[in-house]
Formats: C-alpha cells, structure tokens, sequence
C-alpha cells in the first residue's frame, strides 16, 4: 500500500459518501411523498385517510415494478436518463440517478408502512378535532411515526451504500468502483481488502448514528 | 347544543351497526347511552359526532341539520366538538401541553393566546405540574385529564365520552365523572356519554338510553329508568349494578355505617372461625362498634374484613388490641 493508494482510497470514500448523500436525499424527495400517497389512498380499513382505490392499486402496481428490476439492469436501463439530467452515463454524479430511482420505491414503501403502523384511534382523534387531511399528515402522521421513520432512513442509507459499490461495476466510481478496478482487475487484494473494510465501517457507523436517533426520540415519549 | 336525531342507519357490508335511532339529547345535560358490546354505540357516536355519514336518517344540532353539510363546513363544525376516548388517544410524538395545545393550532389561534389557554386547561384538569410530560409518563387517570383538557381547548358546545372511563380504576372513575360533571356545569356543555356499566349512568348522567343490537329500547331520566325498568336488557344491567353497589365495597366488605371507624381487624383462615371479638369484650373492659364486615376469597384463603371503633379506657384500649393481635389477627389503625 503505497501514498498513492491511500490517497486514492480516500478520494473514493469521499466518492461513495457523497454518492450516497446525495441518492439519500433524491430518494427521499421521490420516495416520501409517494409513500405519503400510497398511506392516505389506501382502503380505510388500512388506515387509509382519503380512499383513492383506483389511484391506490396504480401507485403500487409502478412501486413493485421498480423494487423487483435488479439493481444493475436499473442502472443500464437508466443510462440515457443519467445522459440527459448530469451529461454522462459514467462516474460519481451519473451513478446518483439510478440510485436515486431504485432506492424511492423501496423509501416510498417503508414511509407507507411506518404511517399505517399510527394508531387509528388517534388519526380520528385529529380528525373529530377538525384537523385537515393535510394537517393529520403533517402534524399527527409524520410526527407520530417518526421513530419508525429514523429507522427506515437509516436502512435506505445502509442499502444505498450496498448498491453504490454495485455500481462500482459500471464504472459508477466510488469504493465498490475502487475494489473492482485494482483488487479485482489489477491483482491488488490489498486496495480491495481495504475498500471493504472502509464500506463495513461506513454501514456501522450509520447504524449507529440511526439506532441512537431513534432512541433517544423514544425516550422523550 | 341540542342534539336531535332522526331515523339513523349505518350498516357495514352486513352487520346492521345503526338501525333506525331517533334520539332527542337536550341542551346542558349529561345524556348517557347504555348498551353492551357490540350494541352499536360507537358507531352512534361517530354518526352523531359527523364522523361518519349515516346510510340514511338526519342529525341535526340546535335546529340546524349537519349530516348532509359539505366537507369543509364539517371540518369547521367539528371544532366545536370535543371527544374522549377509552384508550386516550393522545400524540405521543407531543407533551401533555402540547396535546392540549394542538387542537387550537390547528384552528390558527395566535401563539401567546394558545399557551395562556394550554395552562389554563391545565389548571382545570389539576395536572398544572406536568405540562412539559411526554405522555407515556403519565397514569391512565391522568391521561384522560390530558385528553379532556384537549377536547375543550376551542371550547366546543358538545362533549362525546365514548368509554372514557372504561380503562380506568372505580377510584380513578369517580374522579373522573366529578370532573366532567364540573366542567359540564361551568362550560354549559351537552355531553354525550357512551358507556358500558351502569355505575356512570347512575353517578353522572340525567337522562339516558338504552341501546341495544342498534336499537334504543328504552330511554327516560336515570331515576324513571332505576325505579322502573321496562326492558330486559335494562333490568340484567340494574342486576349486574346491585352486587356492585356502593355500600359494598370493591373488598366484598358491606358497609352499613359512614360513620368514620378507627381500626380495621383483618382475619385470616381459621381465625375468621373464631369468636375473638366476644372473647376480648368478656376479658377487657372496652365496646365494639362495628361499621362494616365482610368476608372474602383471596384464592384458597379466606379473609375477614372488618372495620370498627373500639371505645373504652384508653388503657383498656390498647390492652384490648395487643391482645387481639396476639391472637394473630391483623389490627390497623387508620386516620379519620
Ligand atoms: N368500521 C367497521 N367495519 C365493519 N363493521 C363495523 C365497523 N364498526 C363497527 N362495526 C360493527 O358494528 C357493530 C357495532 O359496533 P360498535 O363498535 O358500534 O359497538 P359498541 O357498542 O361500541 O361496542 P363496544 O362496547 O365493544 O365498543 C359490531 O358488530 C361491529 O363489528
Ligand atoms: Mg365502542
């Protein structure tokens, strides 16, 4: 392991970190809001606030499509939608876009589950209080589930940092990228050992940060 | 707020939850709604309360009909409309402060005002201490303050109790009733009390309606309907009431004086057998006067319960209680 080496490692952690920082918060722009609508479409018996059945059954159906395509063929399909919103299909930036769109049906789905685990008796609680559909989202949906939602967040960030090695695979950059290109085609086990622990730090840290959140929400309640 | 109904009917696919209430609920009352589980009270309340719409039948407040209004003026006259539940439900993600507080933001009062009301209703309920309590600190009695102090926050016209008091203690109970029974008087509220035991609808409510399999089978005042039952259904809920009645209390013992007693004798198994009070008189030179006994089961043992002066010479007295605990019975003495 020369300076050289490090150097490079350090480079591609900063690559992945910003990677999934930015996937992080795309997908959550994507992600929340359709897992916002998948929750108060759904049939009232499920917790549904405003039953749109129809809707409903169509946003899940696209949701379900998008989970189950591999990660891969997602970021190949992807390539000309990479072209056309950052100019390139290869590298940090381009790798965001694919990310970004496999992980929001993932997000969209755990938002929706953590808002139908909030207790009906207090949704129609704000309800007889005269609260607006967007006020019991607002102020008793996304308040009421936001422990579960920490830990959601932090599962998203954990998987995005899965799926940003595997895009080191297409030339997506970062430490995934890192490992294949010197451990895998340059015969250096060294620099893929090294990537792969830096990746396993990376996922415990986040674990740790995510679990200490949403404890400490628990506490105050 | 005067509430009349006219002909409600709610079915879920084939359960007929509603089927048919014409009720008439007067202004500045406690107006209760007995039935069992499964008699449909809940869902009456949501008709009534414009949470749900009825299938059919009308609900009107004060003369003016508000089933059929458009979303958005039920939205406006349901903030006049407080309601409390048997499991509280309470925002956890807030504290007890900011529960109260949520249905005034909600409604845009300005922050200044909102805070001096959340301490005022604080004060009301007497839990003025525990404004900034996460909720899962608080005891059931107390949670149910929190949510009355919340359903009145925007002082509403009609208050709904559906089970409110249901999860909590007879102590607990009674406290609460008082409670509701105050502020109904100061805040000239129409309360509407659904409940499932007797003991509320005679300790708290004036007029009330017995409800059963969807139906109202019988309503009048408390008092018509305790000295002349004309139902079955009520006649088995007055049945379950007497071996609950208040002189006997939650230990099985009967009381038959409210006279304040000093000491409570507790006697276990053989000793409940045994005549220890005939026995202490004849030796010492003191009176029993005894306000209340009873026995019951505590598993496989038998407990007496007893509760009583013991007058006489003060020497006499305390000779009189060593020597009825050297018999091994129990001898507290309490405060008055
Ligand atoms: N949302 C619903 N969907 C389907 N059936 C319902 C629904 N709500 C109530 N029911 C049915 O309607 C009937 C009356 O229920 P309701 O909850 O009004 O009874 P209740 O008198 O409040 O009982 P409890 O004392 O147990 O609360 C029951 O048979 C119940 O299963
Ligand atoms: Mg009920």
């Amino acid at each position: 392991m020369t300076p050289a080496l490090w150097s490079l490692i350090w480079q591609s952690t900063l690559q992945t970190l910003s990677m999934v920082l930015f996937s992080t918060i795309f997908s959550v722009v994507l992600g929340l809001p359709l897992g916002i609508l998948l929750c108060i479409t759904s049939p009232e018996s499920q917790g549904g606030i405003r039953p749109k059945p129809v809707l409903n059954v169509v946003l899940s159906k696209i949701v379900n499509v998008l989970r189950s395509f591999p990660f891969i063929i997602l970021i190949i399909i992807l390539f000309p939608l990479s072209r056309l919103v950052v100019g390139t299909a290869i590298g940090t930036k381009a790798t965001i876009v694919p990310l970004s769109i496999a992980a929001a049906p993932f997000v969209a789905r755990l938002v929706e589950t953590s808002l139908k685990e909030v207790d009906r008796g207090v949704i129609q609680a704000a309800r007889i209080m005269g609260s607006t559909n967007n006020q019991i989202v607002f102020k008793v949906l996304l308040p009421e589930a936001l422990p579960s939602l920490v830990s959601g967040l932090t599962l998203t960030v954990i998987n995005l940092i899965g799926y940003s090695a595997m895009a080191g695979a297409v030339g997506g950059g970062g430490l995934g990228d890192l490992a294949i290109r010197y451990g895998y085609q340059r015969f250096k086990p060294m620099v893929m050992l090294v990537a792969i622990v830096v990746i396993l730090l990376l996922v415990e840290l986040i674990q740790f940060i995510g679990n200490k959140i949403s404890a400490n929400m628990m506490k105050k309640r | 707020m005067q509430i009349e109904l006219k002909n409600l009917v709610r079915t879920y696919e084939t359960v007929h939850a509603v089927e048919g209430v014409s009720l008439s609920i007067p202004s500045n009352e406690i107006f209760g709604i007995i039935g069992l589980s499964g008699a449909g009270k809940s869902t009456l309340v949501r008709l009534i309360s414009l949470l749900e719409k009825p299938d059919s039948g009308e609900v009107w407040y004060d003369g003016k009909r508000v089933d059929n209004l458009p979303e958005k003026e039920i939205i406006q006259r349901r903030r006049h409309l407080g309601m409390i539940f048997q499991n509280f439900n309470l925002f956890s993600s807030r504290t007890a402060g900011e529960n109260i507080a949520y249905p005034m933001e909600i409604c845009k009062y300005p922050k200044e005002k909102i805070h001096a009301r959340v301490v005022e209703l604080l004060d009301v309920v007497g839990l003025s201490d525990r404004i900034n309590a996460p909720i899962s600190t608080l005891s059931g009695g107390q949670k149910q303050r929190i949510a009355i102090a919340r359903a009145l926050a925007c002082s509403p016209d009609i208050l709904f109790c559906d089970e409110a008091t249901s999860a909590l203690d007879p102590k607990t109970t009674q406290q609460i009733l008082a409670l509701i029974k105050d502020i109904q008087k100061k805040m000239n509220l129409t309360v509407v009390m659904i409940t499932h035991q007797m003991e509320v609808v005679r300790d708290a409510c004036d007029h009330v309606a017995v409800l059963s399999e969807g139906k109202v089978v019988e309503q009048g005042t408390v008092k018509e309907l305790f000295a002349s039952p004309k139902t079955n259904v009520t006649k088995e809920f007055l049945a379950h009431l007497t071996s609950n009645m208040k002189s006997v209390r939650e230990d099985g013992v009967v009381i038959w004086s409210d006279d304040p007693a000093h000491y409570v004798l507790r006697f276990l198994n053989d000793k409940v057998d045994t005549p220890v009070i005939s026995d202490i008189i004849r030796q010492f030179d003191v009176v029993f006067n005894i306000s209340g006994a009873g026995i019951q089961k505590v598993g496989d043992t038998k407990m007496g319960t007893m509760v009583c002066d013991i007058t006489g010479s003060k020497k006499a007295v305390s000779d009189a209680i060593k020597a009825i605990r050297q018999r091994g019975v129990t001898v507290e003495e309490v405060e008055v």
